[in-house]
């Protein structure tokens, strides 16, 4: 094959396994040449880079506002990564976690509204649970026919979003709205006892708690179960799964329950511990940022407790220099370029690397 | 129902269903070469703003046609560098790509946003075909980028099946080894209709902006680059059967608008939610058949292609 000229120049030799180093060199070789980049193109676009992101850095972890903002930000985030990693283990792309999020918020709102004079210690559980069973039963309904008849769940996760969203919006324009709301698109407030704890004089909450307690339990399922282990081959090796006797269809219904519950309790943490109501696009995308959450470890649950700090700080320092009038919208261009880098970087933990001398192909 | 009624929801079907039809074409080509891309509502996007400010500045529409390209191609560059020369994830890189285009996109029409287009696509009579009963006020009182996009379909379909370049293409989505031993350079094919792909998706971004809405406002697309994903199933990836696709998905799109301006009892969200159950409802329906007629997705779709492993 003389014809290509890509392979005499550099040459991938397959590595059996990645290297440690690379595992954690990569993801943050990956945040610096995205910031690099982004720099590039805020200048091109007659913004001071530097000023842009140390008012980000500084709007996010500079003061201690900033700090737990970033914290609260990160709830939902390391909740619907946890959420999604445990799917994408099997390779079944769950992208439907925004939807999930806010079926999650619906389940728990209804709790929510349904008993307003009960003790915290009967609210609280009771909205975990439907938040819970709401964003799962959500992520079932494309699990079925993926797992019966192959239909791809991408599309089908994905376009359950937008039903989900204006199913929301019809509740809150709609039945669900407060009367004493001026009009906004608003549930009434919840009552004492649907509302988590926080901690000190700031906005952080027990869903904090829920995420990392979550975050070692899913951990220890992955990679200490039969199950979990059973999650990874099917991921890796189908046939093999399929061989081996594993049940494939049962088992993309159940990853997807507890996937969707996972992100459902995003959605119910979201609301009790933040917005105490359920409101029109309370989420600003957390079901999508979660994706790069999840992928940025490598799927590794407790790699996105860190993860989900990192773009909670974005999130908060988004809106720092949204006050100094560059579009919040640069974040999430940071954060999909950061997802180019690691995947690109992906290729120095699977593959050896080498810059050949012009003598051509004879390595081939 | 009169006819009257009838044609305008048809024709207006067409309108609403050519920036899918734009975009899917363009996936079909990518998926053809064996690159599944999920960046197509990035790059619609990214080719919807970029559309509508070359359009606002030159005050043609056609540059903005022309910018949408570029946009789209050069998004679409970064899937084609990262799935073919660095074997990423194609799932993931497309998903990225979808990401990226929607902060860039916000990013860049921030200044922008809502801004009327003076200079808009607009739609005119073709001569002698328009009077023809029924089909002419249908198809033929569209607007320059639909006629566009009934010259392009023959074309598509006769290079795909009828030509060796076209078979080349298929030969690498279905089976990249024996195109590689044939001397097809496959990286080479597979950029170019990456590459493709993406512009077509710009242009059905700049559809949106350029004529549909026609305005920039964040996310215009709602969903349609997933939609047009929906679609190459649909067709089966040939591009004759993506027009009845995206026109019946334009068609549920304006059925929205329509009873919606009818003041049925039906709440809006309801309505809205139409195009997202009807993609699930039909993609559902479509898999079991295919499979029931063993037609699939090309053989290599999703997977990278490396020469030592052949």
């Amino acid at each position: 094959m003389t014809t290509d000229n890509t392979r005499s120049l550099i040459s991938l030799e397959k590595k059996l396994s990645p290297s440690p180093v690379m595992n954690i060199l990569v993801p943050v070789i990956s945040v610096f040449l995205a910031l690099l980049t982004g720099a590039i193109f805020l200048a091109l676009t007659g913004k001071d880079p530097i000023q842009v992101y140390s008012v980000m850095f500084n709007g996010a972890f500079g003061t201690k506002y900033g700090l737990t903002e970033s914290i609260v930000k990160a709830i939902p985030l390391l909740l619907a990564g946890l959420g999604l990693a445990v799917a994408f283990r099997m390779q079944l792309w769950n992208i439907g976690g925004e939807g999930q999020i806010y079926m999650g918020a619906f389940g728990a709102t209804w709790l929510a509204l349904l008993l307003p004079d009960q003790p915290a210690w009967v609210v609280l559980p009771a909205m975990m649970l439907a938040g819970a069973a709401a964003g799962g039963l959500w992520a079932v309904i494309p699990a079925i026919p993926r797992a019966y008849l192959g239909v791809n769940e991408i599309i089908t996760t994905l376009m359950l979003n937008y039903v989900a969203i204006l199913w929301v919006d019809y509740l809150v324009y709609g039945p669900w709205k407060d009367p004493a709301g001026y009009n906004f698109p608003i549930t009434p407030s919840f009552s004492e006892s649907a509302i988590l704890p926080t901690f000190g004089d700031t906005r952080i909450h027990a869903g904090l708690l829920i995420g990392i307690v979550l975050a070692i339990i899913i951990y220890l399922i992955i990679f200490r179960t039969k199950f979990g282990y059973e999650i990874r081959v099917i991921g890796e090796s189908p046939g093999a799964a399929r061989y081996a006797g594993m049940n494939i269809s049962r088992k993309i219904i159940v990853v997807m329950l507890i996937s969707g519950a996972v992100c459902g309790l995003a959605g119910m943490a979201e609301l009790s511990g933040v917005t105490h109501r359920l409101q029109q696009g309370f989420s600003p995308g957390y079901g999508y940022t979660a994706i790069i959450v999840a992928w940025l470890t490598r799927l590794n649950p407790l790699g996105i407790i860190i993860a989900a700090l990192l773009f909670g700080g974005m999130q908060v320092g988004g809106f720092a220099v949204q006050m100094n009038g560059v579009p919040a919208a640069v974040v999430s261009m940071l954060q999909g370029g950061l997802l180019f880098f690691v995947l690109g970087g992906e290729i120095l933990m699977r593959y050896r690397v080498s810059i050949n001398s012009c003598r051509g192909d004879d390595k081939a | 129902m009169s006819v009257d009624i009838l044609i305008a929801i048809l024709a207006t079907a067409i309108t609403a269903g050519t920036p899918l039809l734009y975009a899917a074409l363009g996936e079909i080509l990518a998926e053809r070469a064996g690159i599944l891309n999920l960046g197509v509502e990035g790059m619609m996007l990214v080719g919807a703003v970029s559309g509508f400010i070359a359009a606002h500045y030159t005050s043609s529409p056609w540059a903005g046609v022309i910018a949408a390209m570029l946009a789209g191609g050069a998004m679409a560059s970064i899937h084609a560098l990262l799935t073919v020369t660095l074997r990423a994830n194609q799932i993931v890189s497309g998903l990225s790509l979808t990401i990226f285009g929607t902060g860039l996109s916000g990013y860049l029409g921030k200044p922008i946003v809502g801004t009327p287009l003076e200079t808009s696509f607009k739609a005119f009579e073709m001569p002698i075909m328009s009077s023809i009963p029924f089909i002419g006020p249908i198809m033929f009182k569209q607007d320059a980028l639909v006629y566009l996009s009934y010259i392009i379909i023959p074309l598509m379909w006769y290079f795909l099946y009828r030509t060796k370049t076209g078979l080349n293409l298929r030969a690498v989505g279905e089976n990249p080894a024996a195109a590689d031993s044939l001397g097809i350079n496959v990286f080479r094919v597979k950029y170019v209709y990456v590459i493709i792909g993406g512009m077509l998706a710009g242009i059905g971004g700049a559809y949106l902006s350029l004529m549909y809405v026609p305005t920039w406002m964040e996310n215009i697309t709602a969903g349609r680059g997933w939609i047009a994903v929906a679609l190459v199933i649909f067709a089966t990836w040939n591009p004759a059967q993506a027009i009845l696709g995206a026109y019946i998905f334009g068609g549920i799109d304006a059925l929205g608008f329509r009873l919606q301006a009818m003041d049925i009892m039906i709440p809006t969200y309801f309505l809205k939610m139409l195009p997202y159950i009807f993609t699930i409802i039909v993609l559902i329906l479509v898999t079991g058949k295919n499979a029931a007629k063993h037609i699939g997705a090309p053989q290599s779709l999703g997977l990278p292609y490396d020469r030592e492993e052949r």
